[in-house]
């Protein structure tokens, strides 16, 4: 699983163990976690809840400290939120205060960034999710899968190399999901970003993703590697679930799932 | 078939609430006028007693009489001048503490039963404390005031604060976002509704504050009125002072209302 290499891998996670400590208990979210993830790469982490998905992405994106283990990108060690990784989280959390504009430059805002070739790289992707006549409108105004997008450009518009998704199309309804996937992939694919989903979708996971890791839980860890095959790697989402070999895989990610569920029940 | 007339039923629709809203508005009037009728009937029957209870023709007459002599006004301006700086202080004085304790959440843990006495303090007792340190005046009046809303401000706008969903300051963490714009770009805006809506209670309190500190320092304002009204047992000019207050008190309480409408608006 570790791939044994010399040039720095865009991320990676060495032998990565993080509690939880609270004042009954200390909880072991994740244990032992080794990860490598190349450049461009789409990587899927799956698993029951409970399995550290989350805690993996807090720990990629500088949130939070690993207990043990460390974590590094491009080769360097995270030790903070950096403005080389993106996040997205499962709701939009667009602020209502905020038109749409003003939301989507949150971001550069923080960083000290809002120069006028970066506004004009934002409102460039607003434009490019067809969301541009909706520059001044307030979130409230949105449906749901209009706010993901303005969220997606929120995150994007930072420039991050590194995109972290904890199951940002869980909340919103099929048809929108399935088109907000194949622009995510299109959107990532062109501008050549490094992403990981976090997702309990398991055609989702295998549509999208290049690899796929299945998560077991109690602690978190990683119980198997899943090499997507080549066609449906390149094919957009929505066409992949039709690809030759695609329902075999999913019957494959979804046999290892069960045999987490059944050893633990 | 008749065919469904969209239009004729909007309309008729408008004009059934536009008759509610008259009915409910004739009714409210008349209650009033009803009041002040069986008010001054029974006044002038001699069914109730004039010393203590007044009527309103007297009470009118007595308010245009102090009002053009000039003597009113200058009692009305104090009190009016004592609320708004006491509510203006309470309110950015306690959201001020609230803000500390947020930024310090080892000072919100050592504060806390300090705050949970001085909440359940009855603040008016305070009072001569307040006029032997700043004085019989108009200072230690705002200083009642301001001490009446200042502590449940804090409570209110720290909770508030608290409440705020923290994937909210998950998004601007994940920018990399100081303690600093955690709040300004946050906390602060995101609460903004809720500190505005204390400022409608906050104008209540203040009211409590400036009319019992009037009563203690008695020098001028409407709560002097009321209580020199009633040492020399003229209750004419307490009821005057009373309509004055409740007028006054109501104005205030809608611009504020006014105010929270406006500010407000957006975050719907």
């Amino acid at each position: 699983m570790i791939h044994l290499s010399s040039t720095p891998a865009k991320i990676e996670l060495c032998h990565v163990t993080h509690l939880y400590v609270t004042p009954t208990s200390a909880f072991m979210a994740v244990k032992g976690i080794d990860l490598r993830v190349e450049e461009g790469e789409f990587i899927c982490l799956v698993g029951p809840s409970g399995c550290g998905k989350t805690t993996l992405l807090s720990l990629i994106a500088g949130l939070e400290r690993p207990t043990a283990g460390k974590v590094l990108i491009d080769g360097k060690e995270v030790t903070g939120t950096t403005r080389r990784v993106g996040y997205m989280l499962q709701h939009d959390y667009l602020f209502s205060w905020r038109n749409i504009e003003d939301n989507v430059l949150l971001g550069l805002e923080i960083q000290g960034m809002k120069n006028a070739e970066n506004i004009e790289y934002a409102l460039y992707l607003l434009e490019e999710m067809g969301l541009g006549e909706f520059r001044k409108a307030y979130p409230g105004q949105l449906s749901g899968g209009m706010r993901q997008r303005v969220a997606l450009v929120r995150t994007l518009a930072c420039q991050p190399d590194v995109l972290l998704l904890d199951e940002p199309f869980s909340a919103l309804d099929y048809q929108t999901k399935l088109k907000l996937e194949d622009l995510i992939i299109a959107t990532l694919r062109k501008h050549k970003k490094t992403a990981i989903l976090v997702t309990h979708d398991l055609s989702e996971a295998v549509a999208m993703g290049d690899r796929l890791f299945v998560l077991e839980r109690n602690p978190g860890r990683i119980r198997k590697e899943v090499i997507v095959p080549e066609p449906i790697r390149q094919a957009l989402p929505l066409h992949a679930r039709n690809e030759v070999g695609f329902t075999q895989l999913f019957r494959e990610v979804w046999k290892e799932m069960e045999g987490d569920t059944v050893e633990n029940s | 078939m008749k065919t469904v007339d969209t239009e004729q039923i909007y309309r008729d629709y408008v004009r059934s609430q536009t008759r509610q809203r008259w009915f409910v508005f004739g009714a409210q009037i008349g209650l009033f006028a009803l009041f002040l009728a069986i008010w001054e009937w029974t006044a002038r029957m001699g069914w109730i007693n004039v010393l203590i209870f007044s009527y309103p023709s007297k009470v009118w007459s007595l308010f245009w009489e102090k009002l053009l002599d000039g003597s009113l006004l200058p009692h009305i301006f104090a009190t009016v001048l004592e609320t708004i700086v006491g509510f203006l202080l309470g309110t950015i004085f306690g959201t001020l503490v609230a803000i500390l304790i947020w930024w310090s959440p080892f000072l919100s843990r050592v504060l806390d039963p300090y705050l949970v006495i001085a909440n359940s303090m009855p603040k008016v007792a305070l009072g001569p404390l307040f006029i032997v340190g700043l004085g019989p005046g108009l200072l230690s009046i705002i200083g009642m005031a301001c001490s009446v809303s200042i502590i449940i401000t804090t409570l209110v706008v720290y909770t508030s604060f608290k409440e705020v969903d923290q994937n909210y300051i998950k998004v601007v963490r994940t920018f990399g976002a100081s303690k600093r714009q955690m709040f300004s770009l946050v906390i602060l805006p995101a609460t903004m509704p809720t500190i505005i809506s204390t400022l409608k209670v906050n104008v209540g309190l203040s009211w409590i504050g400036v009319i019992v500190g009037e009563f203690l320092v008695s020098k001028q304002g409407l709560g002097y009125l009321i209580v020199y009204g009633f040492q020399v047992f003229n209750f004419t000019l307490v009821m005057v002072s009373l309509v004055v207050v409740a007028v006054v008190a109501t104005l205030m309480y809608q611009a504020v209302a006014y105010l929270e409408r406006k500010l407000t608006n957006q975050f719907k």
